[in-house]
């Protein structure tokens, strides 16, 4: 009989702690389910942040380290050259990989590290409830900008946009998990991303956006839908670097 | 067959007493007064089939190794004071997460960006925490060269034995000392350990966390780690005893300090002053036991000698217990103090007791 449907074996017979409604869920199983497409499951190495995902690694069938706070591009770097056989992804939330972690993704991305960067941008501190984070938008109400963000704050930067443009990124894309269409679309480029570090390509990223429906104090359908409108108009959707097909075709060679 | 004596500089030496101890990776950040380490080991590494990599900081080096060490291979980075401040992040966690590694501090003055001259005023830092939380390292100080060589391959058993970070003490002027030495051949180890992160290939998945939000499972694995805390105070204490038989007075010192103090031991000792030299290998734990019975035995008074304010001195006063007095003589900000100051300290306490 043909399995239509079921849970994939990477991913963990477990609820998880996240609140209803969340997409970090989403992204989880999408991960996971690409690990048992590409048949990677026996040399995964995940790297765990610091922020809602934290427990991450209780959610995976693989294997997993727990890195600090913004470090798990460097934690990923040092995983990967000790074994370079490994297939290793760092799973990020926007305020560890754009605020505190920004220097140690930057230089991951510009080493070109064969490694894989997940980001779950739901432009706040979800963890730690809910204070501004360097993609929060101007104007969003937060518990560290009560009256919303401002001038002051500076605005909200665009880290897939930045990683593109180091040198040693292969394949970099932002998509997001707010529709089933665009959840298809996200394993598509998750697929991608997974790919350039199994030929070797170089460094990539997929930055997805979510939602916090907790934090943002909204529904879980209310939610989705700013990611639909507020968050896309600031956050353009889109492959922004992609060596793969060149690659394919021999130019780089 | 005895083994070749080269000569070689501190910093050089320390590197290749790490590749012979199997040590492949090394994660690295420029400061002076360790530059020559990671220079060594860019050049050597390539040749033994290992891997340099010069880290964008010292908090991502010290991260790089955390995740290398998690696969189960030897590794190491180094650093000098300001560097080892930043250090402080990786080294906890990584004694959280029970995962063995060398780190390297060749210490220079301080506070501050102070300056590249040797200094032992990271004593603090290395032996008290550094970082956060309840944890425990052990810190190897050697003297010379040879013993650099010596506790650097000492440094990655005892962290593989213990699961736990090492840390190898130095400064600038053992850095740069030029002496022979040897080496022992290149050690195979064994990094396929049954915690090591390798892919869950044809077994249950692993994972390596610091992370335990529930307290009594928290309050549990700190009693793991007390356990091997105790554990390595229990066995792995290390100290030298110089000409301290009939001593009156003895000295203690570590590392640079302990060099100049033992040639004002000896001059001390042609003047007919009975002196002794205690020198602690072992930094953390602090070997005590050797001191206390010292005291026991009728030393009247230690003089501790430190580059510093005065910081082991605390330990050794805890070890004496107020059985003979302490005194203390230090120099500060990358000074070094020379065997005749010393010498002078010495004469002045044993006059002043007749
Ligand atoms: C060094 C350090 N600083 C601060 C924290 C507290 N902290 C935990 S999670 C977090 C933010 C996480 O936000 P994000 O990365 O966006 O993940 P999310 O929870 O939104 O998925 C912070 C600041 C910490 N654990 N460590
Ligand atoms: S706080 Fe936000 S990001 Fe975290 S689990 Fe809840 S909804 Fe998801
Ligand atoms: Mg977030």
């Amino acid at each position: 009989m043909k399995r239509i449907a079921g849970m994939p074996e990477s991913m963990s017979a477990v609820v998880t702690h996240y609140c209803p409604g969340c997409s970090h869920g989403v992204l989880h199983r999408i991960i996971a389910e690409l690990i048992d497409e590409l048949d990677l499951r026996g040399r995964t190495v995940g790297v765990a942040s610091v922020g809602c995902s934290v427990l991450a690694y209780n959610y995976f069938e693989t294997d997993f380290v727990q890195a600090p706070h913004g470090r798990a591009p460097a934690v990923a770097t040092g995983v990967k050259r000790a074994r370079p056989n490994l297939f290793v992804f760092t799973y990020q939330g926007d305020g560890d990989m754009a605020a505190i972690g920004t220097a140690e993704i930057i230089h991951a991305a510009a080493r070109g590290e064969r490694i894989t960067a997940i980001m779950y941008n739901n432009s706040i501190y979800g963890m730690t409830g809910g204070q501004m984070s360097p993609t929060t938008l101007m104007g969003a109400v937060t518990a560290t900008t009560p009256y919303g963000r401002s001038e002051e704050n500076g605005r909200p930067y665009r880290m897939a946009e930045l990683l593109a443009q180091m040198p040693g990124t292969a394949y970099v894309a932002r998509t997001h998990v707010a529709d089933v269409a665009n959840i298809v679309k996200t394993k598509q480029a998750v697929r991608k991303a997974f790919e350039a570090q199994i030929r070797g390509l170089g460094f990539s990223m997929v930055e997805v956006l979510g939602n916090c429906p907790t934090n943002w104090g909204m529904t879980p359908a209310e939610s989705n839908r700013y990611v639909l409108t507020e968050m896309l108009s600031y956050f353009p959707v889109g492959e922004f670097k992609d060596v793969t097909k060149e690659a394919l075709a021999g130019v780089h060679a | 067959m005895e083994p070749m004596m080269t000569m070689m500089k501190g910093n050089e030496a320390l590197g290749e007493a790490a590749i012979r101890a199997g040590c492949r990776f090394f994660f690295g950040y420029p400061i002076t007064p360790q530059s020559e380490l990671p220079a060594y080991m860019a050049r050597r590494m390539p040749e033994v089939g290992g891997t340099f990599l010069q880290a964008e900081s010292e908090l991502a080096a010290v991260n790089m190794l955390l995740g290398a060490a998690a696969t189960g291979v030897r590794a190491m980075t180094s650093s000098s004071s300001p560097g080892y401040s930043l250090k402080q992040e990786g080294i906890s966690y990584m004694i959280g997460s029970q995962l063995p590694c060398v780190v390297v501090n060749i210490m220079r003055g301080g506070p501050g960006l102070g300056n590249i001259q040797p200094s032992q005023s990271d004593y603090f830092q290395i032996v008290k925490g550094g970082g956060h939380g309840d944890y425990r390292m052990i810190a190897l100080a050697p003297a010379a060269v040879q013993e650099l060589v010596d506790l650097t391959i000492l440094a990655f058993d005892l962290a593989d034995f213990y699961r736990n970070p090492v840390a190898l003490v130095g400064d600038g002027l053992l850095g740069q000392t030029m002496e022979p030495v040897s080496f022992p051949p290149v050690k195979t180890t064994d990094d396929d350990k049954d915690w090591a992160l390798t892919g869950a290939h044809n077994r249950p998945k692993r994972v390596i966390t610091s992370l335990e939000l529930n307290p009594e499972n928290l309050e549990a694995h700190n009693r793991v780690l007390q356990a091997k805390f105790a554990a390595m105070e229990e066995r792995e204490a290390r100290w030298e005893e110089y000409r301290c038989e009939d001593a009156e007075l003895v000295v203690v010192a570590y590392g640079t300090s302990a060099r100049i103090a033992r040639a004002a031991v000896d001059a001390a000792r042609n003047m007919g002053l009975r002196v002794g030299l205690y020198r602690p290998i072992t930094l953390w734990p602090f070997p005590g036991e050797g001191l206390t019975r010292l005291a026991e035995q009728g030393v009247r008074r230690f003089l501790d000698v430190e580059m510093s304010s005065g910081q082991m001195v605390e330990d050794v006063k805890l070890a004496v217990l107020g059985r003979a007095r302490v005194d203390f003589y230090g120099r500060l900000g990358g000074m070094v103090p020379t065997p005749r100051e010393i010498l002078g300290q010495i004469q002045e306490l044993m006059g002043g007791e007749a």
